[in-house]
């Protein structure tokens, strides 16, 4: 009882989503500090090989749904067997993906359960907490940490009374790693039959169509992204053609991508993609928070800025000072001499 | 018989145009330097209600909304769109509250409304970003909820059709009435203000309602009925890291791409 709980996710290929893998890495150090199981939730169809995948993240338990009407994932059917389960189970710590699935369910199952919901955590730790207002204590609370409003601040988030502490994370922000890969954990069924009799009704997927992923930047070993400065998608044309020299990919902030510079899939940062390259080039790019959230863990950042004062020059190695639309040509000739 | 629609609206500072001035020098934010504009993916919500009354004749939409009196300045532009009515939910009773907080009032709210057949709402708040509302309400009204809308495919009185983003691909999904959805910003641009509606509609007040008349109990109200609370705000302080400030002359970028190709970088 009051475990560390993390809800898993599938992939397209019945395999635990990577999101899931890392949250599973997360949960594990969590786990560990508080001194309790790390359990997992597999909600799907013949997922008996995939729940087995997750032991060596560390986890102990996994409570497995197997049933065809939980694949693909539906809303009702998942929330069902889900919120059941936790209202039982009564873990302190439920963990999510920020995903189109995560973000769909985790919060009805928040508002069922009448508990706090955290969207988007950056850092999760645990630590002790006094209420300013009662001069209660509370030991080894959730700290759920998150860039907030506008960018310029970092909030960290409690839910002192309501348990389970929840919250969602985004794919790449944690990192997946293997726990121990002897570590063995068990298999628990759940039975579903009477959840499912009702939730399956009311809503029905007619076709699906998967697309593969034509734009993927999250493994990139070198990343040239792009913000507001780069001033139009024309400009931004510039950018490709110095990641095809360098052998980059090109990513982009939210600015950028808002103002229809780029696509969606691009877009680094907070409510975009974590990467972690061994080269970031910033290119007219200021560096808000929420932007750097998505790349601060990159081994080398050079920012190309007209703005010496620019916030991401602060988290760089170089700084070049000038116009992109310069500066970018220059250093790509410059590279190509260096190449010979 | 009526078909009643309801758009879940939201009036945000304007994060995408953030000024200098929007924090104050101690580090809280500086509200009254906000622009205020009608909450983009509510906006699409709205055009995918409208498109719902188009297809159905005996259709009306109302668009309820949470926040300051000022907050009925979208409940107008929205009017003015071509939705039939609307109300703001205004009181500091609702001040402070989470997003499960912010669910219970809206959702008592709608209940207020007599019987609703669909519900739609933005996925996301551009000053919040979570996601959260929508499927709360959902949950609370117990109706089921069609996330990540981006396009209405077809609607009778029973049921609707909607094609739906997932992470990697779309989805076309049927569901029962009533139901909510959450659209997001690939759904389609709202329709612009009619002029007549806006000279006829000038005068109408929008209808103000506090937290005594959607029958609620107060202790899941505002900051009391919130579960989340925020512990620390930290100003974002940068670690400076020994960061080499370039000129961009031709001997600098030079020295800097042959260092990257030394080190393997490049």
């Amino acid at each position: 009882m009051n475990n560390v709980l993390v809800y898993c996710e599938l992939s397209e290929k019945n395999t635990i989503a990577d999101i899931s893998l890392e949250l599973c890495t997360k949960g594990r150090q969590l786990a560990t500090r508080l001194g309790c199981r790390l359990q997992a939730a597999v909600l799907g169809s013949q997922v008996k090989a995939a729940a087995e995948s997750l032991y060596p993240y560390g986890v102990d338990d996994v409570f497995l749904a197997d049933d065809p009407r939980l694949s693909p994932y539906r809303t009702l059917p998942h929330f069902d067997v889900l919120s059941k389960l936790i209202r039982k189970e009564q873990p302190q710590i439920v963990l999510f993906g920020a995903s189109s699935v995560g973000r769909d369910l985790a919060p009805r199952i928040a508002s069922s359960l009448r508990c706090g919901l955290t969207a988007d955590c950056t850092q999760l730790e645990i630590g002790p907490h006094d209420d300013p207002k009662t001069g209660k204590h509370y030991e080894d609370v959730l700290m759920q940490i998150r860039p907030a409003f506008g960018g310029n601040i970092i909030a960290t988030i409690v839910c002192p009374e309501t348990r389970p502490q929840m919250a969602t994370v985004r794919e790449g922000v944690m990192k997946k790693e293997v726990f121990d890969p002897a570590h063995k954990g068990t298999i628990i069924p759940v039975a579903v039959e009477a959840s499912l009799a009702a939730a399956d009704q009311a809503v029905q997927i007619l076709s699906r169509e998967i697309e593969e992923q034509k734009i993927d930047i999250k493994g990139a070993q070198i990343i040239v992204a792009g913000g507001y400065g780069m001033g139009s998608k024309e400009n931004f044309q510039l950018l490709h053609q110095f990641a095809r020299l360098i052998g980059a990919s090109v990513g982009a902030t939210r600015a950028a991508v808002d103002a229809g510079f780029t696509e969606a899939e691009r877009q680094i940062g907070q409510t975009g993609v974590t990467v972690r390259p061994k080269l970031y080039i910033a290119c007219g790019i200021s560096g808000a928070v929420q932007h750097r959230a998505g790349m601060e863990q990159s081994a080398k950042i050079i920012s190309i800025n007209t703005d010496p004062e620019a916030p991401i020059n602060a988290i760089a190695d170089y700084t070049i000072v000038g116009d992109v639309m310069t500066v970018i040509p220059q250093f790509m000739a410059c590279y190509k001499n260096n190449l010979k | 018989m009526s078909f009643k629609i309801v758009v879940l609206a939201k009036q945000v500072p304007d994060t995408h145009n953030v000024g200098a001035d929007a924090m104050n020098p101690d580090g809280t934010v500086n509200r009254a330097a906000l622009p205020v504009v009608f909450n983009p993916e509510d906006l699409k919500a709205l055009e995918m209600a409208l498109r719902v009354k188009d297809q159905l004749p005996d259709a009306t939409v109302t668009v309820v909304t949470m926040g300051p009196p000022r907050a009925a300045e979208i409940v107008k532009d929205a009017r003015n769109r071509g939705a039939d009515d609307g109300v703001v939910l205004s009181d500091m009773r609702f001040a402070g509250a989470d997003t499960l907080a912010t669910s219970y009032a809206l959702s008592q709210a709608v209940r207020q409304l007599g019987k609703v057949d669909l519900i739609f709402g933005g996925r996301q708040a551009i000053d919040g970003d979570t996601a959260q509302v929508g499927p709360q309400v959902a949950e609370k009204l117990e109706i089921p909820q069609v996330t990540y809308a981006e396009e209405l495919i077809a609607v009778n009185t029973r049921e609707i059709t909607i094609r739906r983003r997932l992470e990697h691909g779309t989805e076309c999904v049927k569901a029962q009435l009533p139901a909510l959805v959450t659209v997001t910003s690939a759904g389609a641009d709202c329709r612009f203000p009619n002029a007549h509606r806006m000279l006829r509609l000038a005068k109408e007040e929008v209808r103000m309602i506090n937290a005594d008349s959607i029958d609620a109990d107060m202790e899941r109200l505002g900051l009391k009925g919130s579960p989340t609370k925020v512990k620390k705000i930290e100003n974002v302080v940068l670690a400076h890291k020994e960061s080499v400030v370039l000129e961009p002359t031709e001997a600098a970028l030079n020295e800097l791409s042959a260092t990257l190709i030394q080190e393997h970088i490049l």
